[in-house]
């Protein structure tokens, strides 16, 4: 008798916890579908502008010689946003794109490689759904991938001819307002512009389609060896350059040429100066250097936080690149809807930097050039790695842990433990393993991509050693 | 009150051996690695005295306490048993006294003793130790590092470096299959029978009911208050009381004391059977182990929990079919390429040592972080390099291995012992088939045994070719991993016969 109520209530006990198990279960699932419904509402506050930060004044324009009336900000069409799968969410670049016009923006700026080929596509789409002169569109002839492939003469000119026309095409338009000889500069320098542009006859080309019309404005855009930077200026008075694009912000103002890579920057200062004085304006990439000016060390976030608590950290590096009058427009490619509003608040109106805060800028970058963060902007050159390496994936990572002070000096630093299993933990989170830097076979193909003469090899194998030293000697 | 100590005491141990297997960081084998090591049939393969001792001490005090408390496959057996008697008819107790059934048993016994020391691998099906163990390895520990996976899926979400995602392999078709099997037919047997298996096939239970015959501390039937109702008895899943003559048949005792609470008339005891020496012990009301209920209904809502937080595996697709900037090359899956010696881990000694000690419990398998040992169609471990290689902080296999298979190796000592050496092959590199410069062989050689020296002897600036020098290499399998050729890489390891220092 005692035996059955004993196991009664056991019994009964029983139940209970198999019934807080399913409730158990059941409460984990509806976290779980609230952790989703939270990313969602997330994802759609990324694509739905929010009302308080709408901005409040007139968009910033610059006038050219022939009249165009430019928004500041610009564009780019280089980081769009993408689905899980990696496909451009054509919807949202669809709302981004006709936020940024009701806004003002007018300057789109595009290129073929771009978002593994799909960029002018995408860009097509979304302009094409409004008036042909409510925008600007820059593309580029992008024939340096085709040139490093090894084609020359009469092959590598009809190819690029090709690829001017896909432009248009993709574009859904029959005239190009900026046209861009794409990333000048890399690989052998002079002798490698010559090859992609000069030799094979494709700048005589670009000079006839601008005198038809269908490229209103010739430009280049220039990264590296500061000879070639020099010979085209040389060639100005003979083709007449409508505009060039330089890499500009306040870290490679001075700080450009202490690049140690496989070749030497040049220096933003200098380059803006030489526009300037031929009276040639300047559209700016890398005004934010793919989010390194954003991301930074959170000591250098404390720095800018506390001259302006309202200001984003990025809206420094804009108001720099804008500051410069001969400067036409600042390119910025901009994922989320967050990125977009925080820039229109900078440049509707821009407020330029007076000299107390330029100085301030030019001590912010001396303080930032002494983070070990690699210089990649995770524009994406070199890829596709053909060995399946993740590059800017590493790189990104390495640069996160940087910033946030997770790089143990030593097994003797008192937060080895913790840094050692973050930083491993958390590169296996952002690269799979196949694709870290311990598979690179140091190949070098990437290395001339580069736009910022990054030797990746290299870079890659000091992260290698960093991450073995790491797994050699436990926590 | 001694069932109830017996049922903690087993479910323990039952889930600290358990956590050996699962437990991928190794942290647990510090602390409770001895349990593993005190294993019956590993201990004689290792000659671990002391374990040994331990053991035959222990049975001779109490019986075979050993099956009921330290043997995981007995408890895993109690708990089928607990779960086949839970209808009205098994609280009565469902058992029935049979007689040893001896030509079996011992017939079994001897041939196990000669599988063993011929090193025959079907013997290994059999010994209890390490058929749970393969249990273990191949079904468990995939599930739990599921679930982990599902909490490192939510750590990440939470930007917590709590848990973090392992990979989850199959180490070895065959080992699976035999695991499952084995769960079925165990789990099977011992919820009709209970412990059926124990007593008619485990060479372990024969031998140490050989010893328990004459163990001191027994149950033992006081003839003055048995009143021949057969309560015992039915209780008995060793089916080892004869209630009608009122007699034990201790050799299939496992001292689980179930008999001794179930007897109304107070008549069973475990008893010193010593003479002159008698002590009154007052037996407790028979009680449901209420413990072991929350346990369970505990480790449903974990269960349920980890379940639900199973992601599945996005499989990314990679399209390449644009010439653009960005997107990720698709990688092939590395094959392993035909070895003429099988490679066996540092501390193995050699194969031989490795083949005629290893009770194929999977153990070091389970623990191996580097994904580099499997089981082969013997059971027993191999090394290939497909999915990591030997790394050099690394020697857990040796520290874990109870049966002395792969002996402790330190590892200053393991960075030096060559259990293979790598072989290049020409067609396959990089440097011959896509024309371009890798060295990765050479840059990860731990031992420094791989140098690049141009193809061409007259060319000093030809690309640069691997060369082996075998007398360096340990054989570890760094080179072969991360080579970039695949399916099947450019160099790889051959194993060795015998292991050397260099």
């Amino acid at each position: 008798m005692a035996e059955e109520k004993n196991n009664g209530i056991n019994r009964r006990e029983f139940l209970k916890l198999a019934g807080v198990g399913t409730l158990g279960a059941g409460l984990a699932g509806s976290t779980l579908l609230q952790g989703c419904n939270f990313f969602a509402n997330e994802k759609d506050a990324a694509s739905a502008p929010k009302p308080n930060m709408e901005p409040t004044g007139p968009m910033t324009y610059r006038t050219t010689e022939k009249g165009d009336k430019v928004s500041i900000l610009g564009y780019g069409m280089m980081r769009l946003p993408t689905n899980d799968e990696g496909e451009i969410d054509q919807e949202m670049v669809n709302k981004l794109v006709d936020y940024a016009l009701a806004h003002g923006v007018n300057y789109f700026d595009t290129a073929p490689p771009y978002m593994k080929g799909k960029s002018e596509d995408a860009t097509g789409i979304a302009l094409s759904r409004h008036p042909r002169s409510s925008y600007y569109i820059a593309t580029k002839m992008s024939n340096h991938r085709m040139a490093l492939s090894g084609l020359t003469g009469k092959e590598l000119y009809n190819a690029s001819v090709e690829m001017y026309r896909t432009s248009m095409k993709k574009l859904k338009t029959d005239y190009i307002d900026y046209y861009l000889m794409h990333n000048v500069g890399g690989d052998t320098g002079i002798p490698f512009l010559k090859q992609r542009f000069f030799d094979c006859g494709l700048i005589e080309f670009l000079k006839k389609e601008r005198e038809a019309g269908r490229i209103r404005n010739l430009g280049f855009s220039f990264h590296g060896k500061v000879e070639v930077f020099d010979y085209l200026l040389s060639l100005h008075n003979e083709i007449h350059w409508d505009f060039v694009q330089i890499q500009l912000n306040y870290l490679d103002w001075k700080h450009a040429a202490e690049n140690k890579g496989w070749t030497a920057n040049v220096n933003a200062e200098y380059l803006y100066d030489e526009l300037a004085k031929r009276n040639i304006p300047s559209v700016i990439m890398e005004p934010l250097l793919g989010g390194r000016l954003s991301n930074v060390h959170d000591h250098v976030v404390a720095r800018l936080k506390q001259r302006a608590p309202e200001a984003s950290v990025a809206s420094w590096a804009f108001r720099f690149a804008g500051t410069y009058p001969k400067v036409l427009s600042v390119l910025s490619g901009m994922t989320y809807m967050e990125h977009l509003q925080d820039n229109l608040c900078t440049y509707s109106p821009l407020k330029p930097l007076n000299d107390e805060e330029l100085k301030f800028l030019f001590d912010t970058a001396d303080l930032m050039m002494q983070y070990p963060t690699v210089n990649c902007n995770d524009c994406k050159y070199c890829m596709p790695c053909p060995y399946g390496i993740d590059i800017p994936g590493i790189f990104v990572h390495y640069n996160k842990c940087v910033n946030e002070g997770r790089i143990a000096s030593g097994v003797h630093d008192e937060n080895y433990r913790k840094a050692r299993k973050e930083f491993l933990v958390g590169y296996d989170r952002s690269v799979p393993k196949l694709r870290q830097a311990n598979h690179c076979t140091g190949c070098n193909q990437c290395s001339p991509k580069c736009p910022q003469g990054l030797n990746i090899p290299e870079e890659l194998r000091k992260i290698d050693a960093y991450v073995e030293s790491l797994k050699r000697v436990g926590g | 009150m001694l069932r109830k100590i017996r049922i903690t005491l087993a479910l323990i141990c039952f889930t600290l051996v358990t956590l050996l297997f699962l437990d991928f960081t190794g942290v647990l084998q510090g602390y409770f690695g001895v349990l593993a090591k005190v294993q019956f049939l590993p201990a004689v393969l290792a000659l671990n005295v002391a374990a040994i001792l331990f053991v035959v001490v222990l049975t001779l005090l109490c019986g075979r306490l050993y099956c009921s408390v330290i043997c995981p496959l007995g408890v895993f057996q109690d708990i089928f048993s607990w779960l086949g008697n839970r209808g009205k008819k098994g609280k009565r107790g469902k058992f029935k006294f049979s007689n040893e059934k001896r030509i079996p048993r011992y017939g079994i016994f001897a041939l196990f003793v000669v599988g063993i020391a011929t090193s025959f691998p079907a013997a290994a099906l059999i010994a209890p130790y390490s058929a749970y163990g393969r249990i273990a390895t191949y079904i468990l520990s995939p599930i739990y590092k599921l679930a982990n996976n599902g909490l490192a899926y939510m750590a990440e979400r939470l930007d917590s470096y709590m848990f973090y995602e392992v990979d989850v392999l199959l180490k070895g078709g065959i080992a699976l299959g035999i695991a499952i099997a084995t769960f079925v037919i165990i789990g099977a047997v011992a919820f009709f029978k209970g412990r059926a298996y124990c007593n008619t096939v485990c060479p372990v239970g024969t031998f140490l009911g050989l010893i328990s015959r004459f163990a001191i501390f027994r149950p033992v039937v006081d003839t003055s208050k048995c009143i021949h109702c057969g309560m015992c008895e039915r209780k008995c899943k060793s089916s080892c009381i004869d209630s009608k003559s009122g007699t034990f048949d201790y050799s299939r005792c496992v001292v689980c004391m179930d008999c001794i609470g179930n007897c109304n008339k107070g008549a069973l005891r475990l008893t010193p059977v010593i003479p002159g020496h008698k002590r009154d012990e007052k037996t407790s009301a028979p009680q449901v182990d209420t413990s072991r209920r929350k346990f369970l209904g505990l480790a449903t809502v974990l269960a349920a929990g980890s379940i639900a937080g199973v992601r599945a595996q996005d499989s990314a697709k990679v399209n390449l079919e644009d010439e653009g900037e960005g997107g990720l090359a698709p990688i092939q899956d590395k094959v392993a390429p035909e070895r003429f010696g099988k490679i066996v881990p540092p501390g193995a000694q050699s194969y031989a040592n490795l083949q005629s000690h290893c009770t194929a419990c999977g153990l070091c398998i389970a623990n191996c972080e580097n994904n580099v040992l499997f089981a082969g169609r013997d059971l027993k471990p191999f090394m290939s390099y497909e999915k990591g290689y030997c790394r050099p902080e690394c020697n857990r296999c040796s520290t874990v291995c109870p049966a002395g298979a792969i002996r402790e190796i330190p590892l200053a000592d393991k960075s030096s012992t060559q259990i293979g050496h790598a072989v290049w092959q020409f067609d396959l590199c990089i440097v011959n088939r896509d024309h371009q410069e890798c060295g990765n062989c050479a840059r990860h050689c731990p031992t420094g045994a791989i140098q690049m020296v141009a193809q061409d002897p007259d060319d000093p600036n030809s690309r640069k070719i691997p060369v082996v020098n075998t007398e360096r290499c340990i054989g570890c399998g760094a080179c072969e991993n991360l080579c970039p050729a695949r399916p099947v890489s450019a160099i790889y390891v051959e194993g060795h016969e015998m292991h050397r220092k260099v």
